[in-house]
């Protein structure tokens, strides 16, 4: 089983270091992703989704933040204790990363195909022609029509969505083993997300890649997901197969959260559950399960010491003390 | 540790909201940044002491022993009697730099009331009325703004040249040269306050409490004085804050030209005219002079640093 | 973009007759042209008389402003006093590009600025030269190097510098460069005049006493241009664009230049272009401190004699460059950037 392994991320800590004092973002995350396999990490802004995912490639600004410990092994080699240029060639190559808002997160001066075409040109030695020809091929293959004469526009020239596709060739454009969706869909209206959703789908079949899906909408990652991660101020809080968590969540917060989505089939009268109170201060140094001060079930432990991920069914990890159908210590 | 059910340690029933710190008010948030801005304090602390060297140094020098001219000791450097040395006329170059720094200072506080004026007025009317007046204010604006500051200076300095009485003014006599400059320069330097204010017009005009106000049928005037001025001070006391520096620059500038302010009263500035004729001999003749110009413009620049820091609605830092 | 040029251009136009309008009236009273021109004595009364006729002085303001606009070879003037307008006027006006005639030298306004522009244009040249590629390589690695001893050094002394008036920097680099370093012995800075009359006007020569000028000009706006590029560099460096391009594998200096640099040297081009006003300013200072023989001198002289045709001439032209750059800034900035198109 675990010759197909591609990423293991160990108990992974990320900090910031501010004026205002230490942001603990990312408190040790362990999961592990295989080839081939989608992974959503789902949890509210500010959980660490996306901190954790751009400390395994460095992508962080190292002055204010640091990754205060764990490691993050990819094919068995730890990125964290890699150097800037042995970085730089998984970056791109190996492990890509989609991101939030297309609009901001491409170069407004460059056009696109040379922003694709940079890539295919460091990583694969592609000459002009050789990059320009595969360039066009990508943007067929993302849906952009009239590839050819579109290579030389500029990004404030495409539509939201088209950018999004666009961002999406330029990351695939060297079949990376692994793509990072950082809410690729959040910032795009709905019926744009089902299409970009649909197109990574797609692609996903036909080269086979294995996806980080961040998102914080329960709703996309129903159709796209094998297995998910929900996380709640920096911890994994439960991990399980998509279905098993749809069906059967065991985590106070997971259950909170699938309560809280509005469902066509429910009365309309009623008002939609929300989970009281604010997610805890990062500035304070976790003590305790981080959910324990919103949790109905809380118990004194809860407060004290931290639960660590442990299995409750196959394949199916939850990080409580409560054993929520019983009401007892777990 | 005992896992009693009935723990004996009483658990705060914390709701998550409470642990946020009490809010503050805009001014206490705006105070707490400046002071982070430590070269702003010490901007702060350097213009008050020039003050104090100008108008409390007056107090220990007089007048007369400033403008007291012994041609035998003309040029001497710096000594025990005279800490400055003295100039072309033999006359203390400390004693000078008090009183010429009285004019300095006054002159960059007062030009910048006169451009406050002019910048604000004109900025609010063009942004506020729009349309041909706007038109009319901007081209007239622009025509201002394309020759270069010193140039318009020199021009008008010799249009007044001889026409301004003396005045009197903290018991000491002035030149009417420096009422001259100061309302040259003022009127040489509104351009760029102008062109902000009418943007943060054009802004504010349209949010909805501006429109509140017109449907209940406030007067323009009050519109444009009660509620969109105040709501545009934080770039105009910025601006208003680097002006003096500008328009203390400009004094020295034309005064060091020998059109400025003219003599007997002394100026930084034009303590500094001709100075290049004794460069040699005698480089102390410029430097405190000089100096001190750099010190004051330096200490104001870092106060509006710090002020525009503080003062910026964007920044997040508390 | 042709459209836009014409469009900017057309209206200059009524924006230059509001200038040479107000600096017309400005003129009128600066001063009496006539009260040296008698040498070394007071102008007789008769010769007074004479010599305002001749030079149009004693007709309106409304009417002297005509004839410097359109001249006045249409019309005939009364030279002889004699209420009888028998000689015709020599003047095309400055729409015909006459900029009028020196009342103190005789010589044509624009032949008396073509003597003295080009020292002032090569300082202006020198000036653009050092700032643009010194304000580019401080900025750059100052916001690269954020934090570091470099940084906080540069920071600092930009602070100072910017602080200074020009001829404090001027006096203090002649002081040190050519007082204090003749003394000690060091090879010196000249510090006055184009070149030294026994070596000639050699390009040497030139280049050498052009640097303690050029210094002096450009240390402040270098100061506070590396300062803006720093800001804009880092500001650039933490947009998403740049993260994009780091999580693709590119390497540092590649994001640098090919990606950061460009937008982040977009706003430094509409400054330095719009920086011409305070250009020509700081010159005039400057040329006065070193006596080099430029534009800024003429314009101080013509005042100080109260010359009024060279005064508006060279106030003209003045007003004429600075808008023209201010075109040619605009259009340089869409050209750089992409996502301004102007119709």
């Amino acid at each position: 089983m675990d010759d197909n392994l591609l990423l293991q991320v160990e108990d992974l800590h990320t900090r910031f270091h501010t004026p205002e004092g230490t942001v603990y973002a990312v408190n040790g995350i362990s999961y592990r992703l295989h080839e081939g396999e989608t992974l959503a990490v789902v949890g509210e802004s500010g959980c660490g989704k996306s901190v954790s995912m751009m400390s395994i490639l460095g992508l962080l600004p190292v002055p204010p933040a640091e990754i205060a410990g764990g490691r993050a092994l990819y094919r068995g080699q730890d990125l964290l204790k890699m150097s800037e240029s042995e970085l730089e060639r998984i970056r791109g190559k190996e492990i890509a990363m989609i991101f939030q808002d297309p609009m901001t997160s491409l170069n407004p001066v460059l056009t696109i195909g040379k922003q694709i075409t940079e890539s295919l040109h460091k990583h694969l030695g592609m000459n002009p022609t050789q990059a320009t020809e595969r360039a066009i091929e990508l943007l067929d293959w993302v849906g952009i029509p009239d590839a050819r004469r579109r290579l030389g526009d500029y990004p404030h020239q495409f539509s939201g969505g088209m950018r999004q596709r666009v961002m999406i060739a330029m990351q695939l454009a060297c079949t990376p083993s692994i793509l990072i969706a950082d809410e690729p869909t959040t910032a795009l209206d709905v019926t744009i997300q089902a299409q970009i959703v649909e197109l990574v789908v797609r692609l996903r079949q036909q080269v086979g890649m294995a996806m980080i899906w961040i998102t914080h909408d329960l709703g996309v990652v129903a159709g796209l997901a094998d297995r998910v991660m929900v996380m709640y101020a920096g911890f994994v809080v439960e991990e399980a197969g998509v279905d098993d968590l749809y069906e059967d969540p065991r985590h106070p917060y997971t259950i909170a959260l699938l309560a809280a989505l509005p469902r066509v089939d429910r009365r309309r009268d009623r008002r939609l559950k929300s989970i009281p109170g604010a997610p805890p201060s990062l500035l304070v140094e976790p003590r305790g399960c981080p959910f324990a001060p919103r949790c109905e079930f809380a118990i004194e432990r809860c407060f004290i010491d931290n639960p660590s991920l442990q299995p409750v069914a196959p394949r199916h990890r939850i990080a409580c003390w409560v054993e929520i159908k019983t009401g007892g210590q777990r | 540790m005992s896992h009693s059910s009935e723990a004996a340690i009483a658990l705060p029933q914390l709701k998550a909201d409470e642990l946020e710190a009490p809010p503050l008010s805009l001014r206490q948030l705006t105070w707490r940044r400046f002071r982070r801005h430590k070269m702003a304090i010490v901007g702060i602390v350097v213009i008050a002491l020039l003050f104090l060297y100008s108008f409390g140094g007056a107090l220990l020098v007089s007048e007369q022993y400033a403008n007291y001219t012994d041609t035998a000791a003309r040029l001497q450097p710096p000594s025990a009697a005279h800490p400055f040395g003295t100039d072309t006329v033999g006359r203390d170059i400390l004693a000078r730099t008090i009183y010429g720094g009285q004019i300095s200072l006054l002159i960059g506080l007062t030009a910048m009331l006169v451009e406050l004026l002019i910048g604000v007025l004109i900025g609010a009317l063009a942004g506020y009325y729009g349309r041909w007046l706007d038109a009319l204010l901007m081209r007239f604006t622009e025509a201002v703004f394309v020759i270069p500051q010193i140039f318009l200076l020199i021009v008008m300095a010799k249009f007044f040249s001889g026409k301004m009485p003396n005045i009197t003014l903290l018991g000491r006599t002035l030149s009417g040269s420096v009422v001259v400059v100061i309302l040259i320069i003022g009127a040489t330097s509104w351009m760029y306050l102008a062109r902000i204010v009418r943007a943060e017009f054009i802004s504010i005009k349209e949010r909805e409490f501006i429109l509140a106000a017109r449907a209940i049928g406030t007067p323009a005037r009050q519109i444009i004085l009660g509620h969109i001025l105040p709501n545009c001070m934080a770039p105009i006391i910025v601006s208003a804050t680097l002006s003096v520096a500008a328009a203390i620059l400009s004094e020295s500038y034309i005064s060091f030209l020998g059109m400025g302010v003219q003599a007997p009263t002394a100026t930084w500035g034009n303590m500094l005219d001709g100075a290049m004729n004794y460069i040699e001999e005698a480089p102390w003749y410029w430097f405190f002079p000089g100096l001190l110009i750099v010190l004051t413009v330096l200490s104001i620049n870092f106060v509006g640093d710090g002020l525009r820091d503080a003062l910026d609605p964007r920044s997040r830092a508390v | 973009m042709g459209r836009y040029v014409a469009r900017r251009l057309l209206q200059a136009i009524p924006l230059l007759f509001i200038i040479s309008v107000i600096l017309f009236v400005l003129m009128q009273n600066i001063g009496d042209p006539l009260a040296t021109m008698g040498g070394r004595r007071p102008t007789r009364s008769a010769d007074r008389e004479r010599l305002k006729r001749q030079l149009g002085l004693d007709k309106p303001v409304l009417v002297q402003y005509l004839y410097w606009l359109i001249g006045n070879d249409w019309t005939r003037i009364d030279m002889d006093g004699d209420g009888v307008a028998e000689t015709q006027g020599q003047r095309k006006g400055i729409l015909r590009g006459d900029f009028g005639t020196s009342l103190k030298k005789r010589q044509s306004a624009l032949s008396l600025i073509g003597e003295r522009l080009p020292n002032t244009l090569l300082l202006m040249g020198a000036y653009e030269l050092v700032v643009l590629v010194g304000a580019l390589a401080v900025g750059i690695y100052s916001a690269v190097r954020q934090y570091s001893l470099f940084d906080h050094l540069v920071t600092g002394l930009s602070f100072i510098l910017y602080s200074m008036p020009i001829f404090f920097i001027g006096l203090l680099s002649v002081t040190i460069f050519a007082v204090y370093f003749k003394r000690w012995g060091l090879p010196y800075l000249p510090p006055n005049g184009v070149f030294r009359a026994e070596f000639g006007k050699t390009t040497s020569e030139v280049v050498w006493h052009m640097v303690l000028p050029v210094m002096s000009l450009s240390l402040i706006s270098l100061a506070g241009y590396s300062r803006f590029m720093r800001s804009s560099m880092l500001e650039v460096l933490g947009q998403d664009y740049i993260r994009t391009a780091k999580s693709k594998g590119l390497e540092r200096r590649y994001i640098l230049l090919a990606h950061a640099l460009k937008n982040a040297s977009l706003p430094i081009v509409t400054i330095v272009g719009l920086d011409l006003p305070s250009l020509l300013g700081g010159a005039l200072v400057t040329e006065r401190i070193f006596g080099w023989p430029g534009m800024g001198r003429l314009f101080f002289d013509s005042v100080s004699d109260a010359d009024t045709p060279v005064v508006m001439a060279i106030l003209m032209i003045i007003a004429v460059a600075v808008i023209l750059f201010q075109i040619l800034t605009d259009i340089t900035y869409a050209w750089l950037d992409p996502r301004i198109r102007y119709e």
